[in-house]
């Protein structure tokens, strides 16, 4: 009983233990839900796992299951966000404890009766506890929002090397804070028109109704919903790998208020789609959009030259191979703002080129090859997203040498890959045509089940590696077990 | 070595990816004994509509039993090449429309009153082929679906022998029949049940061209060289409503120049046959997996 009762403080009552059960949860997920789709429904893999579990396909519920899988992935990928933050940023402890014990239950619960109301049978009490987990986690951000109070005396600073207001307002904190408050404000733009289903509202992917011309507010709700979400969960990661790194100095002092300022006003311009304001808004999210991007280059640039002094600092004038073997020597620290950057390759710059040659090239091929495009683009943010939290949770795990090497570059060489070739798939009517497209769509396809694939079986190694771990009596879980994430923030 | 091999294995993929396609590659010929020149009454009254069976209802109309076929398209254009309802301009084929109304609305285009184009000839997965005087179709195609075909094409076709594209609800009434059913032939979806991505019929080869069109009514219960079909007519005994090729369909909506395909194809997922998935495209694309059927009043 003893043996259970520590295994089970360590992965409910630590932040690490916290993060590990809520990945495991998300690859069992992914693992088992990706037998549903694309090339393993090909091979008839989906029906083996439909008979072998016992789901209960309906045709017509399809896309509300999607619906549910996506916030049941998600809500987890939340917790783990704010499982960070809560390990990070300085807080009561009260409120440590009170947040994390309330969005694991509420991700759980979302997550195990979500997926069982979607996938095995209609089962209204299950919908009804998937809901209480939503209402849970909302309950949870509201919760962050007290914690990260940025005007508490308590939390204002004068150390000159981090940006702060002449009065001692943190703003990394006010960051922070920002995206907190903005995120539980959007999450209304979802929930309002899911309070509504059935009366008025219906289930719908924004992808299928994207060319509509005369869309309901619900939709316009449901729309910005999905997109500020998103964008949301990848601001705070930004600042969570900051502050890990422990992103300081001039660039800090420029980057913090540029953060808090695109966050505002990137909301802004999405709430105002809801509103008479609907024509303009999408201008007000480019003007949001840009700061924030700009904050997290101007992070990427900072990472990248501590990387590159640290690693010459023994060198008195290194030359510019070796500036670039010390930004490579560590995966897990140039990992992050490398997926950064590639985002700008396989989602923002694809997605600025879409914008652009709308009209043009984009409307004028037919609605389901635009789909691809959005549903490519936004599960490659998603996944970079995913990635990046990897990378760091190779750091927490405190892997080194070789093995941490091969982790680190196994997940961005194998992610890149995919995402690479998902991208060139998005964009294949640019250079092929229907009729001529199986051997590129074959080739594209290997690379993806390749990449994806492999990064799979990373994730369950590592998965492997953990559970042995916590057989042992003496393992690393045992380190971990009141070790915080701000102890392991770089010096 | 290991290294090698692996870069060898890579380079390997990559140029297989480069690989042209033989779009002429042949093709079985199979006869499914299903006559394209039928047509299918469909009465008037109430219908289960969209993914959350909305009620509507139509007049009583009929609709083509197939798709518009390769060989009754080549007829078509022969004869209206000759009384010149239809034009050569180039390698296209082209013919009057007379314009949609312009309401300004965002991403909005202008179709005017003018010659747009049916068909093109010069695209290499054309199957309708001229030879200077008469049209005819490729050998093996000509009771496949006439594809390649804009909506301008489809809609000629259709008006030319007074008959026209069905609307949305009418081409969904006709697919489903007065019940709830996802699929034309019920609730579930299987190989045998119509040619989609991947499906395995003989007409496709994922490891080279891919998917093909097959030919119309092709899905009726019949055993083709050992490829068992599954009888999967609508209610109303159409063929081909899911699968095969993307239909027109003739709405033409305010504030959009889209026009709308349903049906889902040969090139997409299951997903995509349900009844209710709408697709839409600019009314001068054409592709070798858009088709469609007309309706008579």
């Amino acid at each position: 009983m003893q043996f259970i009762k520590t295994r089970f403080n360590y992965l409910f009552n630590s932040t690490k233990g916290l993060i590990l059960v809520a990945i495991a949860m998300v690859g069992i997920v992914t693992a088992v839900w990706g037998m549903l789709s694309g090339p393993m429904a090909e091979m008839g893999v989906r029906e083996i796992v439909v008979k072998a579990l016992g789901m209960k396909i309906v045709q017509a519920e399809r896309e509300g299951r999607i619906v549910i899988l996506y916030h049941s992935i998600a809500m987890a990928i939340i917790a783990i966000e704010t499982y960070m933050v809560t390990g990070l940023i300085k807080m009561k402890a009260f409120f440590k404890t009170a947040i994390n014990a309330t969005i694991t239950f509420g991700y759980i619960l979302t997550m195990v009766f979500g997926m069982g109301f979607a996938y095995f049978g209609r089962n209204w009490a299950f919908h009804g506890l998937y809901i209480t987990g939503l209402s849970l986690i909302f309950f949870a951000g509201l919760m962050l929002i007290v914690a990260l109070w940025p005007w508490d005396k308590e939390y204002f600073i004068t150390d000159k090397e981090y940006a702060h207001t002449k009065s001692g307002l943190d703003l990394e904190r006010t960051a922070f804070f920002a995206t907190a408050v903005t995120t539980v404000i959007s999450s209304l733009f979802g929930a309002v028109p899911g309070s509504y289903y059935g009366h008025g509202f219906e289930t719908f992917l924004a992808e299928n109704i994207i060319r509509i011309p005369e869309k309901t507010v619900m939709e316009f709700s449901v729309i910005g919903h999905l997109h500020i979400m998103l964008a949301l969960i990848g601001i705070m990661i930004t600042l969570i790998i900051g502050r890990w790194l422990n992103f300081k100095g001039i660039l800090h002092k420029f980057a913090m208020p540029l953060m808090i300022l695109g966050t505002i006003v990137l909301n802004l311009g999405v709430w105002g789609v809801v509103t008479p304001l609907e024509p303009v808004a999408h201008m007000v999210i480019y003007v949001g959009a840009t700061p924030s991007m700009f904050a997290a280059l101007l992070l990427l640039i900072w990472d990248w030259n501590k990387l590159i002094k640290d690693g010459t600092a023994n060198i008195q004038k290194p030359t510019f191979g070796q500036k670039i073997g010390a930004l490579l020597r560590d995966p897990l620290k140039f990992g992050p703002t490398w997926q950064m950057l590639f985002m700008n390759f396989t989602t923002s710059g694809i997605g600025i080129f879409m914008a652009i040659k709308l009209d043009e090239i984009f409307r004028v091929w037919p609605a389901r090859e635009e789909r691809i495009e959005l549903t490519g683009h936004w599960h490659v943010l998603s996944a970079i997203i995913a990635t990046i939290i990897l990378l760091y949770f190779g750091d927490m795990n405190g892997f080194k040498g070789k093995l941490r090497q091969w982790y680190g570059w196994s997940i961005i060489i194998f992610s890149d890959i995919a995402f690479g070739a998902v991208t060139v798939f998005e964009m294949k009517r640019l250079f092929v045509t229907e009729a001529a497209q199986q051997p590129l769509v074959n080739g594209l396809m290997y690379a993806i089940d390749f990449g994806l694939g492999m990064l799979l079986v990373i994730l369950a190694a590592m998965m492997i590696y953990r559970l042995v771990d916590l057989f042992k009596n003496k393992g690393r879980w045992i380190e971990e077990l009141d070790h915080e994430l701000a102890q392991e923030v770089d010096k | 070595m290991k290294r090698l091999i692996l870069t060898l294995c890579l380079c390997a993929a990559l140029l297989a990816s480069c690989s042209p396609v033989d779009l002429n590659a042949p093709i079985p010929a199979f006869d499914t004994g299903i006559d394209p020149n039928t047509w299918a009454q469909v009465p008037a009254g109430e219908f289960h509509h969209g993914q959350f069976d909305e009620i509507a209802s139509t007049e009583a109309y009929e609709i083509m039993v197939t798709d518009v076929t390769a060989a009754q398209y080549a007829d078509f254009l022969n004869t209206a090449l000759a009384d010149g309802s239809v034009k050569m301009d180039g390698e296209k084929i082209v013919g009057f429309y007379p314009g949609d109304k312009f309401h300004g609305i965002k991403h909005e285009e202008k179709i005017e009153a003018g010659d747009w184009l049916f068909i093109p000839l010069d695209d290499p997965s054309q199957r309708i082929k001229f030879d200077g005087s008469t049209f005819s179709v490729q050998s093996g195609y000509e009771n496949h679906p006439m594809t390649n075909v804009t909506w301008f094409g489809a809609w000629g076709y259709c008006k030319y022998f007074e008959t026209r594209l069905p609307t949305e609800l009418e081409w969904e009434k006709a697919a489903r029949g007065t019940d709830e059913r996802p699929f034309p032939w019920g609730d579930e979806i299987q190989r045998g049940n119509a040619n989609f991505y991947s499906s395995r019929d003989p007409f496709e080869d994922m490891s080279t061209f891919g998917s093909r069109t097959s030919p119309v009514g092709f899905y009726n219960g019949q055993t083709y060289d050992g490829f068992q079909t599954v009888d999967s007519a609508s209610p109303y005994g159409l063929y081909d409503m899911a699968g095969n090729v993307w239909q027109w369909t003739g709405d033409v909506y305010e504030g959009m120049h889209y026009r709308f395909l349903r049906g889902g194809s040969k090139d997409t997922y299951d997903m995509d046959l349900r009844i209710w998935v709408r697709n839409n495209a600019t009314p001068t694309y054409f592709s070798p997996g858009v088709g469609f059927r007309c309706v008579r009043d």
